[in-house]
């Protein structure tokens, strides 16, 4: 844009938005919850129940998805759930790439670009 | 550079949670005081900050840390003990109170305050730390009793020996949870009277006050979990009376941390506690005001300005 | 500085251990061994840490369901305890960690849905700042609005994703929203005054917020905001929101 932008153009453009802007937006999500995230507190938990050290946590890495969230849901190209990168390939996928936009910036394309990720290790 | 703040109130005071807010600021029933977390302050800004300095204009503030590992081996984390020294200055509370216990392990924190064993070597290691907290924050602090789930066999002191001999060594004040005592009573199997009775009672700048759970440990015996999550129990109000009856009227908290009742409920507790410091404590003192050498003068031995 | 003695060394290093041995020296209090005593604390230091991931992570909660999340949350405590004892600090990490679990490796997603949760955490707890007079900018000629700066504010963040993220996290936390499309979402957050809340971003508008962010100039940050870059939506959404604290001409 800034290349092909015109002066007159410009400075039109940002009167606009600062005129624009008086208007309020609608202020339709002001309850994410996340007013209380991260208290620190001294009281104790769970007791002897052993709440927090089943043995399932200790288990490493890998585990079977036991129950399924909202993501069961979400029906997305690649972001199905319980399905894993070796999977998609199984079934023709050619990875993530072709869904991806253009402008990324570079260490957002390596992240996800890079070819360990679809390995299933 | 700071006024000298004044001293928390023998009056009820609750420990603020943020959905209480409001409610508050309408309606603070027999509330005189808050307590907060430290931890919960350190922020750069936004709600809890803004929250903070509006309730600070209305009640004097207490400021209870749950996170400098004084009970560590380690030595005092001194990007941690800076915050806690601007969050002091700034805000200037009426008293700054942490833990005899520790949270800190190879510089992870472990949110939840764990037990020491009582020796000569702990003894002087909780001394070096409270000198040091005591220098950075240019006042005394108070030191509150654990509750406990397990003993240690090393342990050569009481716990009441223990705490007589860290306020004697560095000045600071005491801070006495008596569900702790009689949750630890329990667990323990101590008199609970017996502890009340060797406690440092002068020392004392602040008593807590909070609900405990019931559980067993592997021989069937009970096990008291300090959660903070209910009423104070029974036994915890008779043993309250026995404080105040050696202590004076004292500013007196409730603590409720987890399942957070509404308003009402909590105002209800504080206004329980009112009704025993006004029935259950001698008169007070002449100047009605807590013992000089908690919050006024350096004790011979070391202290805030050593 | 004092060493700790045997018991308090077994003690520490116990609490996150996997094999759950009780150390040795500590007792009921009458001389038996303490044993699940010890687990009230080591329940006490997983539980903590695990619901301060719940409140922290409320979307990938949903989005993975509550025993898939504390099985990560488990493995993720031990592997990564908290750096500080501020809670609210606490998972800075753990957007790349879910990335690692196999279990979880098919919700390509998920690890930006919490990277956007953290991001709008730490919109909560930035410093206050006031958003600057807008009228001032509208007043300025051409070639010293190029060459002026604007000042985001502290609690500004930006979370750029090649999946929809806003819209799974909006799917997730909120009712009767459109289910997620394929698309790539980069999300403003703004914190008007307390709550942060979440904007699309059109196109381009990451790019320029990040360059306004290293400093650059307005007329710079258009460079490099690219040809496609829709400056009257991202310029509108960030007077509107109160994102922009300073203005400095040269």
């Amino acid at each position: 844009m800034s290349t092909t932008l015109k002066t007159a153009a410009l400075v039109g453009i940002v009167a606009a938005a600062v005129s624009a802007s008086g208007v309020q937006a609608m202020d339709q999500e002001k309850c994410y919850g996340v007013s209380l995230a991260g208290e620190n507190d001294c009281a104790a938990g769970p007791g002897t129940t052993c709440a927090g050290t089943s043995n399932v946590d200790y288990q490493g890495n890998a585990w079977t998805l036991v129950d399924a969230g909202t993501c069961a849901e979400i029906d997305l190209p690649d972001g199905r759930m319980g399905m894993t990168a070796a999977a998609l390939k199984d079934k023709g996928f050619e990875g993530i790439k072709r869904d991806l936009p253009e402008g990324l910036a570079e260490d957002v394309q390596a992240k996800y670009y890079d070819p360990s990720m679809m390995s299933d290790s | 550079m700071f006024d000298t703040p004044s001293p928390l109130p023998p009056l009820p005071g609750v420990g603020y949670k943020p959905q209480h807010y409001s409610a508050i600021l309408n309606d603070p029933a027999p509330v005189g005081w808050l307590e907060v977390h430290a931890e919960n302050y350190m922020g750069d800004g936004g709600r809890p900050l803004a929250q903070l300095r509006a309730l600070a204009e209305r009640f004097p503030i207490s400021v209870h840390g749950v996170g400098l590992s004084i009970g560590g081996p380690e030595r005092l984390d001194p990007d941690h003990l800076a915050r806690l020294t601007h969050l002091v200055g700034w805000l200037n509370p009426a008293s700054f109170s942490e833990h005899l216990a520790w949270s800190t392990h190879d510089s992870h924190f472990l949110n939840d305050l764990l037990p020491l064993p009582y020796t000569l070597t702990t003894l002087e290691r909780i001394c070096d730390h409270i000198d040091e907290v005591q220098e950075a924050l240019g006042r005394p602090m108070l030191l509150e009793n654990p509750s406990s789930y397990l003993a240690f066999a090393e342990s050569t002191m009481s716990e009441t020996d223990f705490l007589r001999e860290v306020t004697r060594r560095t000045g600071c004040g005491l801070l006495l949870d008596v569900n702790n005592v009689f949750v630890s009573s329990v667990n323990l199997g101590y008199s609970p009277q017996d502890y009340i009775t060797a406690f440092p009672m002068d020392a004392v700048g602040e008593i807590h006050l909070a609900g405990h759970d019931e559980d067993e440990d592997d021989f069937g015996a009970p096990l008291l979990i300090d959660s903070h999550g209910r009423e104070v129990a029974e036994p915890v109000w008779a043993l309250l009376d026995q404080v105040l009856k050696q202590s004076g009227p004292r500013p007196l908290l409730i603590e409720w941390d987890n399942d957070v009742p509404d308003w009402p409920v909590l105002a209800a507790e504080a206004q329980r506690a009112q009704a025993a410091l006004s029935q259950g404590a001698l008169p007070p003192s002449p100047s009605g005001r807590l013992p000089r050498d908690i919050f006024g003068q350096k004790k011979p031995g070391g202290g805030a300005h050593a | 500085m004092p060493e700790a003695s045997t018991t308090e060394a077994a003690f520490r290093v116990g609490l996150l251990r996997a094999d759950g041995a009780i150390p040795e020296g500590v007792t009921d209090g009458a001389g038996r061994p303490a044993g699940r005593r010890y687990d009230v604390y080591r329940n006490n230091v997983a539980v903590a840490l695990r619901e301060a991931l719940e409140t922290g992570f409320p979307a990938v909660a949903k989005l993975i369901g509550p025993e898939n999340f504390a099985r990560a949350a488990g493995l993720y405590l031990r592997r990564d305890p908290p750096e500080t004892p501020l809670m609210m600090q606490y998972g800075a990490s753990f957007a790349a960690f879910l990335e690692q679990i196999d279990a979880l490796r098919g919700i390509g997603y998920l690890g930006d849905v919490a990277r956007l949760e953290l991001a709008m955490r730490r919109s909560y707890h930035a410093a206050d700042a006031v958003p600057f007079d807008a009228g001032r900018l509208a007043a300025l000629e051409d070639s010293t609005l190029r060459a002026a700066r604007l000042i985001l504010a502290p609690s500004v963040q930006v979370v750029r994703s090649p999946w929809p993220v806003l819209s799974v996290y909006r799917y997730t936390m909120l009712p009767d929203q459109p289910k997620p499309q394929a698309r790539a979402e980069d999300v403003l957050i703004t914190r008007p005054e307390f709550d942060p809340a979440p904007h699309l971003l059109p196109q381009g508008g990451a790019a320029f917020i990040d360059a306004l962010r290293r400093g650059l100039t307005f007329g710079a940050a258009l460079t490099a905001a690219g040809a496609d870059f829709d400056l009257p939506a991202t310029l509108t959404l960030l007077l509107q929101q109160g994102a922009i604290s300073d203005l400095q001409t040269a």
